[in-house]
């Protein structure tokens, strides 16, 4: 991608903001950069709507995991616990 | 991720695998196959592959269970494991052309404003039964993503691993794996925002 960082004094267009995006989020920017973002989202409801949701689609993803981890685990199917069980004495493994 | 000590019901059963003792290695099976299942079914599209991987992860961690050193829990060590096995698996099989993610990224004016400007999505629901439907929608909306998206997408915000794990994983270099995640994330957000926009409940 062609587009370069905006410095500290630029202003930014949206495509910067979404581009910058995951940097602005993992505090990758350095002080001056991370102004001019916010600078930017003061003035547009578009991006602050846009970060928002791209919060929340990584926090459902992260969710996907943490309630796999919480919930009853899902039984194994006994063909599964049987092939494996057979594999390892078939390898002579353990 | 944390990484507690093991704790000592664990540290019996470590020494029973040790020893070969076959009731242990069922035992483990059975406790730990579900959610290996769960986490190879959603990096792998097919039942037998999934399956497949599960085996083969239990197999390499009977294998190590030696080495096993217990400065992580054991379902923490066979997530690792049955991650790495699912990605075997999926780089064995042959890659089919990939659909471009361009159509599933936000497009912009020539000014740089947003061509739709992005609107803000409802609360998520509190109620169990509603969280399950979105999760579901979420992970019907991965399964969408091309494949390099997907599993990016999935080892990091899904599975938990950090970025250099991911990249390792991957064959790719660190800087490559945040671009590839970070556009997964915006190709996800598009595709989930109709269903989630604050006028949809």
């Amino acid at each position: 991608m062609s587009t370069k960082r905006p410095g500290a004094s630029a202003t930014i267009t949206c495509e910067q903001f979404v581009t910058f995006l995951m940097d602005y989020l993992d505090e990758a920017l350095p002080g001056d950069q991370r102004s001019t973002f916010e600078g930017h989202l003061a003035a547009c409801p578009a991006c602050v709507n846009y970060l928002a949701t791209y919060r929340q689609t990584v926090e459902l993803g992260r969710s996907l995991c943490a309630t796999d981890q919480q919930a009853i685990p899902e039984e194994v199917p006994e063909a599964l616990v049987r092939a494996v069980l057979a594999a390892r004495r078939s390898r002579g493994d353990g | 991720m944390s990484t507690p000590q093991v704790a000592p019901d664990e540290k019996a059963w470590i020494e029973r695998l040790r020893r070969g003792d076959e009731a242990a290695y069922e035992q483990l099976v059975r406790s730990h196959g579900g959610r290996m299942l769960a986490v190879a079914r959603r990096l792998l599209r097919s039942e037998d592959d999934a399956r497949d991987a599960v085996q083969e992860a239990f197999l390499s961690a009977f294998r190590a269970i030696d080495r096993f050193e217990g400065e992580a829990q054991l379902g923490t060590w066979l997530h690792r494991i049955v991650v790495n096995a699912a990605l075997m698996k999926l780089r064995t099989r042959r890659r089919k052309p990939e659909e471009p993610l361009d159509p599933l990224l936000p497009r912009f004016l020539p000014d740089g404003h947003m061509e739709q400007p992005a609107q803000a999505w409802a609360p998520p629901a509190d109620e169990a039964l509603e969280r399950a439907e979105l999760h579901r929608l979420v992970m019907d909306r991965i399964v969408e993503l091309p494949e390099t998206y997907r599993t990016i997408l999935l080892l990091r915000d899904v599975e938990g691993l950090d970025t250099e794990e991911a990249a390792r994983q991957l064959e790719i270099s660190p800087g490559a794996a945040k671009t590839r995640l970070h556009r997964a994330r915006q190709a996800l957000r598009e595709l989930l925002d109709p269903h989630l926009r604050a006028s949809v409940s």
